[in-house]
């Protein structure tokens, strides 16, 4: 899995938790709690159901890489190389 | 015999539009069944029933916007089934006790034909409808028992701006302003503002999450909650009702908390009976909560419940919030942004992590006095995190 199809899946995750997010035109290193006003229970929700999907392990402590698309993005495909 | 009334959902609430009625005549229901959509201004609610018995018949149809206290059904109750042994026995054994009684007797039980040509559909699909502004009954279902899905919900390029899930924003709004400028013309608000060390409390909440997976975590809000429902039981006054020119103390602790909605507009939902809750059970009700007031279906209770409100605005970053309270609740908690500071603890400088905690509260029903002694409990509460 390249970084183009995680970062669609992370995309598709977070639509449904937020389906009235506006992500075209949002910068992959802006904090998304900030972009698409996503609360921590969003931001956790986000997390399990990335977890559930692609079976990676998302310890709490690199939970804060999820804030930005880009660190989700970068994080999910060092855990699947 | 008994009559199903439009509920009230809170002291603002004049009248409701049934959408869907979620049993069928013949149905038996009992306490706590949701029975009805109803949509008012805070959305969608689904309807529970406090009543046991079987439904008799119903007295409004989907669409129609009846005040609260209208009839909507009549509920035979278990007491009154003699009366009705024959309607019952006909429904389950015609045949056999009523041998006369033609086939098209069963007919009778199916719902009302305003509900029975209702097309079956998903909730996600009947929340992408309305966003989308599609008439359903213009669709065909793709899913099972024709039932219409997400999938079958066209897309559009215009949509009305202000519907969204089922919640008029605009209807919200006036909600919102007609119980706050309430409570603001009826209340005697104080305000206090105490700042704790919530250092324990966060590692403790990160001690746990450690090795949990994603679905299991916490988040600190729970812990906020039940501190404040530990705190509640030992101060009564914060806990309850201003009804008729006095307070009513609640007996039991149901804890509101407020919901923020993505796009304006607020709810706040209350938790059942919060103390008997374990933290981990309550982040579970906590989780389904939030989820549904964000897809604008909360339950009746949720809304007639609330004994005191909780906000914890502090994520979004400010550091305090002065609330208005929600008539015809006393109090509400309000849970600022966690913040490192210097703090001198036995003579030395310390990072500690530490929030702000205030109290809005009803002058009629309780003093400066104790709402202080009522704050530092929950500072106290929150000390012993494993406690909670």
């Amino acid at each position: 899995m390249d970084a183009d199809d995680l970062r669609i899946i992370v995309c598709e995750e977070i639509l449904n938790i937020a389906p009235e997010a506006e992500l075209d035109g949002l910068d992959p290193q802006e904090d998304l709690r900030d972009a698409l006003d996503l609360d921590s229970m969003d931001m956790l929700n986000i997390i399990t159901a990335l977890h559930e999907r692609l079976g990676v392990d998302i310890p709490e402590a690199n939970a804060g890489e999820f804030v930005t698309l880009r660190g989700a993005v970068e994080f999910l495909k060092s855990e699947l190389a | 015999m008994t009559i199903f009334t439009m509920p009230s959902l809170g002291s603002d609430m004049e009248e409701g539009t049934l959408v869907e009625w979620l049993v069928a005549k013949g149905d038996r229901v009992s306490r706590g069944d949701i029975v009805a959509v109803v949509e008012t201004e805070k959305g969608a609610i689904e309807i529970e029933i406090f009543d046991e018995g079987e439904i008799k018949e119903f007295l409004i149809s989907p669409g129609v916007t009846v005040p609260v206290g209208a009839p909507m059904a009549e509920i035979l109750r278990s007491g009154d089934e003699e009366s009705a042994v024959s309607d019952a026995s006909t429904k389950e054994l015609p045949s056999r006790t009523e041998p006369t009684a033609p086939a098209s007797q069963t007919t009778a039980w199916t719902p009302p034909a305003a509900s029975s040509t209702r097309p079956r559909i998903s909730p996600a699909a009947r929340r992408l409808a309305s966003q989308r502004g599609i008439d359903i009954a213009t669709l065909k279902g793709s899913g099972p028992q024709a039932t219409i899905v997400a999938d079958d919900i066209p897309v559009t390029s215009v949509g009305p701006e202000t519907k969204r899930g089922g919640l008029d924003l605009g209807d919200m709004r006036k909600a919102i302003a007609a119980a706050m400028a309430r409570s603001k013309r009826e209340i005697p608000h104080y305000y206090l503002q105490h700042t704790i060390d919530v250092t324990e409390a966060n590692v403790w909440l990160e001690e746990t999450n450690t090795g949990r997976s994603p679905s299991a975590r916490l988040l600190a809000a729970v812990l906020y909650i039940k501190a404040v429902s530990n705190a509640l039981s030992k101060y009564t006054e914060f806990n309850g009702h201003y009804v008729r020119d006095e307070f009513e103390a609640s007996q039991g602790i149901h804890i509101g908390f407020a919901v923020s909605l993505r796009g304006g507009g607020l709810v706040a939902p209350g938790i059942h009976d919060t103390p008997n809750l374990t933290v981990d059970e309550l982040m579970e009700k906590l989780k389904d909560m939030v989820a549904r007031a964000r897809r604008g279906r909360l339950r009746s209770s949720e809304f007639s419940d609330p004994t005191i409100t909780v906000s914890s605005l502090g994520e979004r970053g400010v550091e305090s919030l002065f609330g208005v309270i929600y008539p015809p609740q006393v109090a509400l908690v309000g849970f600022g942004k966690v913040l490192e500071r210097p703090a001198v603890i036995e003579g030395e400088i310390l990072i500690r992590s530490e929030l702000t905690i205030t109290l809005s509260a009803d002058h009629r029903v309780s003093d400066g006095h104790r709402g202080a002694l009522f704050l530092t409990e929950i500072e106290k509460q929150l000390q012993q995190p494993s406690q909670l």
